[in-house]
This record gives structure tokens, C-alpha cells and sequence, in this order.
């Protein structure tokens, strides 16, 4: 009795922690007040003002175009470099392949950053391409630091699967790559949508990297929501924040069903 | 022999990815870490000179320059303190959490889960920011601590190393919870039963069962914590103070403030060094040392 009182009290109190953050935000945003800490009532009048800010939308399009771009071709490289990992044995320099394909997840954002920012200028000197960054550099350095994350996951799907079927159809008369096809991929299917969630809401969150690689016409949303309340508070930020919150938190339940499908 | 081509393409179109995009940058951090510094764009010397026979032009100066300045020293250290403490916390708060959880019935520990996770999904500059808000003068937590009498005039508890741990702990603290949990699931409730039965008290069997069961978990949990922890940006510059520098920050105001490319690559590289090798050099011997040991 006693130890199943402190059980549910820690429960609890860890879950209060992590949401009451999230809930005070929420309150805020409701608030009428300009000054965003004092209450006077409430409003839906900043969710209004953020719905004709240009300057919030047109961040949230690049954004959400960024993201998705770079979670696509992240998910493509992360899937070959799972399936490289678990199924095909001879690889050249295969702790080279681990370590370029492991690092990005332990590396600080800062340090890939700064990295990327002093490769897109040197290959600008050395190439002439390219001539300004913006938009593509932050889509290549997202994709870089997603394959990681996408590695991961297909990597542990495979190593969980059952070899056997595909072994089943080879024997009846498939080849290689119909077997990849036709039974592998739609199998690990629901990890690869696990997978090009994660990357595209890591992409959609980054604000360090995006901040080194970015250049004119391409601030992003954590760009511009930095800008705004590094020094401050800004009421738009809040509205903003409520509907972020709860999108992002609807795309982690889908992660979740999808990766936890083929586990049961 | 289709085979073969179709598993070169598969293999190597990552690979190629990853060291045009991922590779040769850090070499290029290496690359103008060694280099001259000078006035002008790109602010640094090229490293071959050609203009009178071939000359190598290189330089360690970089290095002894952050190395025997305090200011990029003592940053450093205050990190590394920053991430030991935040990574004392999370586990502080994490283990009893994972701890539970684990012990749930399946049905309850699948919504707990996924519970624990899920504001690790909302966005992470938003979760700093609200932080921001409780912690203000006139801020939500200020405003309880008065009505309760607690004290008597609002506590400046924003811009200080403390409101930085705090932020550190909300949003780092899943990082450590889902490797700890990982672990904690997997083992054998009756042997906590047994130390039981066997006469060991509740002490003595979170210190001999429990815990050392655990250490892999805890392993994990604090690496995800620690070494993001300590290039950390963000978090210092949106609840931190000038009461304390970190890497993050000098390293950030090196390269965009003091436009010194050569002294921000030394910098970013000793941090690659450092943090990064050994702790991939000790991901390697412990999974060695786990496998012999069949942990």
C-alpha cells in the first residue's frame, strides 16, 4: 500500500514537470494583454494577429518545405545505410560506414554547424557554387544530420526481422531486388514512416544548424521565433506555440503507432 | 551479378553523401583550425602557397591561443560542470520515473510511455521559452511563492546559471528516461522478490539488485544528456545571465563577433577531440566489455 502510494506520487509529480510547461504556455496565449504576463482576459486576439503575420507564415512555409524535402531524402539514405548495416556483408571500410553514419547523432549542433557553414564557403571559393546559402544549404545540412536518426531505426527493425520470408521467396523464384520490393520494404514499411516523421520534425525544430547554413529569403520558423523572443516575451509567440505544440504532439503519437506496430 | 550492382548502389550512395556533406566539412573545420590567421576574406591564410616554390603554411598558434587563455578555458569547465550537474538531475528525476514506469502493468506502461515522450516532440525552442514565462519577475511561480507567503518581493530567478540547469533538466530529461526505461524493462521483476525474500531490506536491494542491473541504462541515459549538454547554445542565451560563459556561446561570438574562423575551428575541433572521440572510443570498448561479460 505504502510503496504503491509513492509509486503513483512520482508519476505524477514527473508528469506534472514535463507538462506543466507546456499548459502555462498554452494559458498564456489566451491572454488579451499585450503585456504578456499580466492578465486582463480572455482573448483569441493573438492567434488573430499571428494568422496575418507575413513575416511568421511565410517562415512557417519554408519550414514546413524544408523539412518535409529533407526528411524525404533523409529517409531514402537512412533506409540504405539500415539495410547496408543489417543485410549486405561486404562493405568497404565498414567502421568508417559506422562512424560517419553514427557521429552526427553524438555531435554538437553547433560544431555540424559551423562545419557545414565553412564547407558551403570553401566549395564556393573552389567551385563557385554555392554563390549565396539559403534555402538548399539548410535542406543538404538537415539531410545530413537526419540520416542518422533514420539509420537507427530501420537498422533495429531489420535486425528484429524474420529472415526467413525472405528466404521463402527467394526460393520460389524471386530475385533480389524483387525480394527488397516486394517483401522487405513493405514489411519495415511503418518504421520507414516512423523514421520521415522524426527527421521531419527534427528538421522543423533545428534552429542552431539552420542558423549557421541560412543566408537572405531563408529564415526559417525557430529562426524567426528566436529573433523574437531571445531578448523578450512576445504574445504571437505563445498563440504560435499552442498550435505547434499540439501538431507536433499528433505527428509523435503517429510516430509512435507506426513504430511501435511491429512490436506486438 | 545484378545483385552486385544493385548492393554497390545501396551502400554507396549514403557513403558518398555522408562524406562529401558530413566528412569533408570536419576536415575543413580541421583544415582552418591549422591555418594562419590574417585581415581580410576568408579571414584566414590558404594553407599550400605556390607563389614561390611550394611551401606548407601551417600553424599550431590557434591552439595555444584558446589554450592558454582562461576566457575559453574556464568556458569550457563551466560546461562541463553545467552538463555533470544537469546530468545528476535528470538522472535524479529520471531513474525513479523510468523506474516506475518499467514497473507498471503493460497496458498502463505503454500510456506512460509514450506520456514521458511526448513533449520531447513538441517544439524544443517553445519548451526553453516557457520556461521564460514561469520564471519571470512577475511570473507564474513568483506569483504562487507570494500568495503563499513564502516571501515577501519576486525573486529574480531568470538569467542565472540556475534557470539554465533548470531549462537544461525540462528539456533534456526524456533523453535520459527512454534509455534508463529501455533497460529497466527488460529485467526480471521476481529478482527484486527474491533479494527480498532472501532478507536483503529496500536499501540494500536498490544498492546490490537494482542498481547494478541498471548501469547500461544509466550509461546510455547520461551520454544522451552530457554531450549535447555541453555544446549547448540555445538554453544559456535564452535563460542564462552574464554570470557564467560556456563554449557554446564563445565558441557561436568567436566565429560571427570577433570573425577569428581560424580560433572558432580550434575551438570547434578541441571540442570534437575532447568530447565526441572518447566517448565514441568508450562506446566501442563497452560493448566489447559488455558482450565478453554478457550484459
Amino acid at each position: 500500500m505504502k510503496s504503491s502510494l509513492i509509486k503513483s506520487t512520482v508519476i505524477f509529480l514527473g508528469l506534472f514537470f514535463l507538462y506543466f510547461p507546456i499548459l502555462v504556455l498554452i494559458f498564456y496565449s489566451f491572454n488579451e494583454n499585450k503585456r504578456v504576463m499580466v492578465w486582463k482576459g480572455f482573448s483569441l486576439r493573438w492567434y488573430n494577429e499571428l494568422f496575418n503575420n507575413e513575416q511568421i507564415i511565410e517562415a512557417f512555409i519554408i519550414s514546413i518545405k524544408i523539412a518535409a524535402l529533407s526528411a524525404t531524402f533523409a529517409t531514402i539514405l537512412g533506409v540504405m545505410i539500415g539495410y547496408s548495416l543489417v543485410r549486405i556483408r561486404k562493405i568497404p571500410f565498414k567502421s568508417f560506414y559506422i562512424f560517419l553514419s553514427s557521429t552526427p547523432l553524438v555531435l554538437p549542433e553547433l560544431i555540424l554547424g559551423l562545419s557545414m557553414l565553412l564547407f558551403f564557403i570553401s566549395l564556393n571559393n573552389v567551385i563557385g557554387f554555392p554563390s549565396s546559402r539559403g534555402q538548399l544549404t539548410i535542406f543538404i545540412s538537415h539531410v545530413t544530420f537526419c540520416i542518422a536518426f533514420v539509420a537507427i531505426i530501420i537498422q533495429a527493425r531489420l535486425t528484429d526481422f524474420n529472415k526467413n520470408i525472405e528466404e521463402a521467396a527467394m526460393d520460389l523464384g524471386y530475385n533480389y531486388t524483387k525480394v527488397l520490393y516486394k517483401i522487405t520494404l513493405p514489411i519495415i514499411l511503418p518504421s520507414i514512416i516512423a523514421g520521415w516523421l522524426l527527421a521531419f520534425t527534427i528538421s522543423l525544430d533545428d534552429l542552431v544548424v539552420a542558423s549557421f547554413t541560412t543566408g537572405p529569403g531563408a529564415n526559417t520558423l525557430p529562426i524567426v521565433v528566436f529573433s523574437k523572443v531571445r531578448l523578450g516575451l512576445s504574445p504571437e509567440v505563445n498563440a504560435l506555440s499552442a498550435i505547434l505544440m499540439f501538431a507536433l504532439i499528433i505527428i509523435g503519437l503517429f510516430y509512435f503507432y507506426f513504430n511501435k506496430k511491429f512490436k506486438h | 551479378m545484378k545483385n552486385k550492382l544493385f548492393e554497390k548502389y545501396f551502400v554507396f550512395s549514403p557513403y558518398f553523401w555522408l562524406v562529401l556533406f558530413f566528412f569533408i566539412p570536419l576536415a575543413i573545420i580541421f583544415k582552418i583550425s591549422i591555418s594562419v590567421s590574417e585581415w581580410g576574406m576568408p579571414p584566414y591564410q590558404a594553407i599550400f602557397l605556390f607563389d614561390n616554390g611550394f611551401k606548407i603554411n601551417t600553424t599550431f598558434e590557434n591552439y595555444v591561443y584558446i589554450f592558454s587563455d582562461y576566457y575559453y578555458i574556464g568556458s569550457f569547465v563551466n560546461s562541463l560542470i553545467l552538463a555533470l550537474i544537469s546530468t545528476f538531475f535528470c538522472l535524479l528525476i529520471g531513474f525513479p520515473l523510468a523506474f516506475y514506469i518499467a514497473t507498471s502493468n503493460i497496458r498502463l506502461r505503454n500510456i506512460l510511455l509514450v506520456l514521458v515522450v511526448i513533449p520531447f516532440w513538441s517544439s524544443f525552442l517553445l519548451r526553453v521559452y516557457a520556461w521564460k514565462i514561469i520564471l519571470q519577475n512577475n511570473g507564474i511561480l513568483n506569483v504562487i511563492l507570494l500568495n503563499l507567503g513564502i516571501i515577501s518581493e519576486p525573486l529574480q530567478l531568470l538569467y542565472n546559471q540556475y534557470a539554465v540547469i533548470m531549462g537544461i533538466v525540462y528539456t533534456y530529461l526524456p533523453l535520459m528516461i527512454l534509455p534508463l526505461y529501455g533497460y529497466l524493462n527488460k529485467f526480471d521483476l521476481n529478482l527484486i522478490e527474491a533479494s527480498k525474500d532472501l532478507g536483503l531490506n529496500r536499501i540494500k536491494t536498490f544498492f546490490k539488485v537494482i542498481l547494478p542491473l541498471s548501469v547500461p541504462g544509466i550509461v546510455a541515459g547520461s551520454l544522451l544528456v552530457f554531450i549535447p549538454v555541453v555544446g549547448e547554445f540555445i538554453i544559456p542565451e535564452m535563460l542564462g545571465g552574464s554570470d557564467r560563459l560556456y563554449y557554446g556561446k564563445i565558441l557561436w561570438e568567436e566565429f560571427f563577433v570577433n570573425r577569428n574562423w581560424p580560433g572558432a575551428s580550434a575551438l570547434a575541433f578541441s571540442g570534437i577531440i575532447i568530447l565526441v572521440l572518447p566517448i565514441v572510443i568508450f562506446q566501442i570498448l563497452y560493448s566489447r566489455w559488455s558482450q565478453k561479460n554478457e550484459i
